[in-house]
């Protein structure tokens, strides 16, 4: 599956920085459909724990995927302060549930380091390292936090 | 898509409402209340076909649609009597035209045609006694025109002289165009010469100068076509005074590329030696496809049990072109899908207005009472635009029945009512496969052959009779044969022998009836060609219950048996019961419940440490605890609290489904949870209630699968959603 993330071919990309559990996080903007409040997600039965449930896009059926949980983060609540970023990536929309969105941001593919080798839960998520203004915000690898239904669907 | 390509498939769509027109002309000649008017329409439909298949040098169906076409024409002249061998043959050609066209249209279609061999030899035999030396070779003398497709921009080069008067408006300049572009662009079409006429100006003093006063005449000598001069001025149109004469007499050829399917036939009809007594005979093009809406109407009298209103409508002028447009499915299933957020939109500002507390009777109860209504028939029109007759269905059905009696040298009638009833074109496409296979049946093992017909007291010729009807939102198909019935002895022995039931169980004449629907069942003796490939009626009732409806069965010994279809009329909603479970709200479908009641309590007993079955009448079902089958909450102990579903799987296996409570019954409009999501085990789809939540519809057969109740089903079978 091609990395919607990892477009070398333009020099820069627009990303869009988010923050879960006071940690930054960014994906390429490209694919973000919109971004909407969060409301209350009808559960899905034998979901995985990080599948928050499944919520009405103007008559779309998306499922809610926790980021926090994916990553094994603090997982508190949701509250109406939370946002879902609502995503395309290869045909299913697949709506991310955050804490707050930041900033937008430009990032030419030089500037993104490898993920160090470290044994924290969740790196596999990760495709990379951007510094911006001392602050570590972590590349997201969309595709590997889809959950393997969406994927096996796409 | 490209041109070519587009052209192709007006062909073949075209070619099936041309083929519907077909099967309609020979049903009415085998009614035996031909008129010539048939005939021609018949014979029109063949040479449209032709003339089509030239175009897109379908060889094989160029040659086998001739020879049809010249025994039609035979027909059509009297030097051909019509009899029931000569309807055999027409039948068949027809049938295998169709063929043809069905593998042109999946590009298989090869250069050569055995399959027809046998059926051109015995139409040629039938024009045999008229076949005049020079007819036998008309084959080759028959050049279909293929068309040039990279010609459809105009004719070929001939230099025409144009006579151009041009005379702005005053809007034309008010509205910002410049007659110095216009001019530029005529002079680049070919040698103009551009003359200004002053005659219109006024005398200085008086000159408005927001006023035209002047004229251009231009002389041009072009190669372009009179459309291509045109097309200049089309961004002014009306806004000026425009003459264009044209002065080279040449006339400009017709452009037959413009209607491909049935414009080139009309090159071939008068190339093609056939006699052509009338010329008249030959229908605008238009007129052809009209024809097959408006046969609609007959139809539907026909099935209301009115007398042959067709010789009426026959005699009739004929119907106003273009009653139909083609559109776009996508575009259909969008606006459903809009029409669908419509009315989930309107339900929550209902509820959004209820909630804060807004007097019944006023202004804005009113108002939504009403946009309530409108919703509700906007609703009803987008889906009827889905909605096609069964009538193609019925005719491919025809065919299928023709073809099985041939091969099991049974001859049979097959009998259609009620070809105008609608359904959602994807049910339609849906049922095809289910229904071939029980009008197979029913002429394989239902029909007797024609011996045991005549020792019973019948007419040696079966007869199949397959209906459909809307029954209270409904749709109700038949399949009825006139054949033996069930032999239920014979349905009883084999299933004792394959395990399906107790020796000794207890079992009503419809109990056993029902047995042929069992998995693993097949009542055939040996394997015909037609039946015993594998599939039996568990896999007909499967595909019928995956479109939400059912199938029954009803027989008579000695008289035949119905199969009774009942299907959703489309597969956008569903009736749903929205019941409680474990806290959450849930839709499940309506058709796999036979029965709601309180859990009885003094009729349940405990099964082993964690199964409970209640007993109904006598019967002990097994207990399923959706709430803790879908993870909702903990298992529970059935008390009267609860309440119980009575569900039948599509396997036939009946359970107790235990949830909470029920809300409501309403139809839900289906949304897909795969898309986005993917399969989840025990869910069939989803759906949106009146409140914007989404509500998961259920599928009983797999949540009672997963129990092992139902012998193991697989753990999704998810319903076929938009």
């Amino acid at each position: 599956m091609a990395d919607p993330t990892e477009t070398d071919a333009e020099d820069v990309n627009e990303l869009i920085a988010f923050r879960i559990a006071e940690q930054d996080f960014c994906f390429n903007i490209m694919s973000v459909r919109e971004i909407r409040g969060w409301t209350p997600a009808t559960i899905i039965p034998h979901a995985p724990s990080y599948v928050r449930g499944v919520i009405n896009l103007r008559g779309a059926v998306v499922p809610i995927v926790d980021l926090a949980a994916r990553l094994g983060l603090e997982v508190p609540e949701p509250t109406a302060r939370n946002v879902i970023i609502i995503t395309q990536i290869d045909g299913p929309i697949v709506g991310l549930l955050v804490d707050a969105v930041s900033d937008i941001l430009s990032a030419s593919a030089k500037e993104v380091q490898p993920t160090p080798d470290v044994a924290a839960n969740g790196s596999e998520f990760l495709s990379g390292i951007i510094t911006r203004e001392d602050k570590m915000i972590r590349l997201l690898n969309l595709a590997a936090i889809l959950p393997e239904t969406v994927v096996a669907a796409a | 898509m490209s041109k070519t390509d587009e052209l192709r498939t007006t062909f073949f769509q075209e070619a099936e409402d041309l083929l519907e027109q077909l099967t309609d002309g020979l049903e009415e000649l085998s009614c035996g209340d031909a008129d010539p008017e048939t005939v021609n329409s018949v014979f029109r439909a063949v040479h449209s076909i032709k003339g089509g298949a030239g175009a897109f040098a379908l060889e094989a169906i160029v040659r086998f649609a001739h020879r049809f076409e010249n025994v039609l024409d035979a027909l059509r002249s009297g030097e051909l009597a019509m009899s029931g061998a000569v309807l055999d043959v027409l039948m068949r050609s027809s049938d295998h035209l169709t063929v043809l066209l069905e593998t042109a249209r999946d590009g298989t279609l090869e250069e050569d045609d055995p399959a027809g061999e046998p059926l051109l030899a015995e139409l040629m035999g039938l024009t045999g006694a008229t076949e005049s030396p020079a007819d036998s070779t008309d084959e080759v003398d028959f050049t279909p025109m293929t068309m040039a497709l990279d010609d459809l921009s105009g004719p070929g080069p001939s230099e025409l002289r144009f006579h151009i008067g041009f005379r702005p408006h005053d809007a034309l300049f008010r509205s910002g165009n410049e007659p110095v572009f216009l001019l530029r662009d005529v002079c680049a079409l070919g040698e103009a010469e551009v003359q200004c006429d002053l005659s219109g100006l006024p005398d200085f003093d008086s000159l408005d100068t927001e006023a035209s006063y002047l004229a251009w005449q231009i002389a041009l000598q072009t190669e372009a076509s009179d459309s291509a001069v045109h097309e200049v001025f089309e961004f002014v149109d009306g806004l000026c005074d425009l003459t264009v004469d044209q002065d080279g007499v040449e006339p400009l050829p017709d452009l037959p590329s413009l209607d491909p399917p049935s414009g080139p036939g009309a090159d071939p009809e008068e190339s093609a030696p056939t006699p052509e007594p009338a010329a008249a005979a030959y229908p605008p093009p238009a007129a052809a496809t009209a024809a097959s809406p408006a046969a609609a109407s007959p139809e539907a009298a026909r099935a209301s049990g009115a007398a042959r209103p067709e010789a009426a409508g026959k005699s009739a002028p004929p119907q106003p072109v273009a009653s139909t447009i083609r559109v776009d499915l996508h575009r259909i299933d969008r606006m459903i899908n809009l029409v669908g957020e419509l009315v989930i939109n309107q339900a929550m500002l209902t509820q959004a207005v209820k909630r804060d507390g807004i007097a019944q009777g006023s202004d804005a109860d009113v108002g939504l009472e009403e946009l309530r209504t409108l919703t509700r028939q906007i609703q009803d029109s987008v889906m009827a635009i889905r909605a096609q007759p069964v009538k193609a269905l019925f005719q491919r059905m025809s065919r299928i029945a023709r073809e099985a009696g041939s091969e099991t040298g049974k001859t049979l009638r097959m009998v259609t009512e009620g070809a105008a009833t609608e359904i959602d074109k994807t049910v339609i496409e849906k049922l095809a496969d289910p229904l071939t296979h029980m009008i197979r049946n029913a002429v394989d093992h239902g029909l007797e052959n024609a011996e045991d017909r005549i020792a019973a007291g019948k007419t040696p010729e079966g007869s199949i009779r397959l209906s459909a009807a809307h029954l209270s939102g409904r749709v109700v198909i038949e399949i009825s044969d006139d054949g033996a019935g069930i032999n239920r002895d014979k349905v009883r022995e084999i299933a004792e022998e394959k395990g399906l039931i107790a020796p000794d169980a207890q079992l009503t004449p419809n109990d056993v009836d029902n047995l042929i629907f069992q998995p693993g069942f097949s009542t055939a003796n040996e394997l015909t060609a037609l039946s015993g490939r594998g599939v039996g009626m568990d896999v007909v009732k499967k595909s019928i219950q995956s479109l939400g409806g059912r199938v029954s069965i009803s027989s008579e010994p000695g008289d035949g048996s119905t199969f009774s279809i009942v299907l959703p009329l489309t597969l956008a909603v569903l009736d749903g019961m929205v019941i409680e479970v474990g806290g959450q709200t849930v839709v499940i479908p309506i058709s796999a419940i036979l029965e709601t009641m309180r859990v009885p309590t003094e009729q349940v007993f405990q099964l082993g440490t964690n199964n409970a079955v209640v007993r109904l009448r006598g019967a002990y079902v097994p207990i399923v605890d959706v709430g803790a089958v879908m993870g909702y909450r903990a298992p529970v102990a059935p008390d009267g609290e609860h309440v119980i579903l009575l569900v039948e799987t599509a396997d036939g296996v009946r359970a107790a489904l235990l949830i909470d409570a029920i809300h409501d019954q309403r139809q839900v409009v289906i949304k897909g949870l795969e898309e986005n999501y993917g399969q989840v085990p025990g869910v069939a789809a989803a759906t949106i209630l009146g409140d914007g939540r989404i509500a998961l519809i259920l599928d009983p057969s797999a949540i009672v699968g997963h129990t092992g109740a139902g012998g193991g089903a697989a753990l999704s079978t998810p319903l076929a959603a938009e």
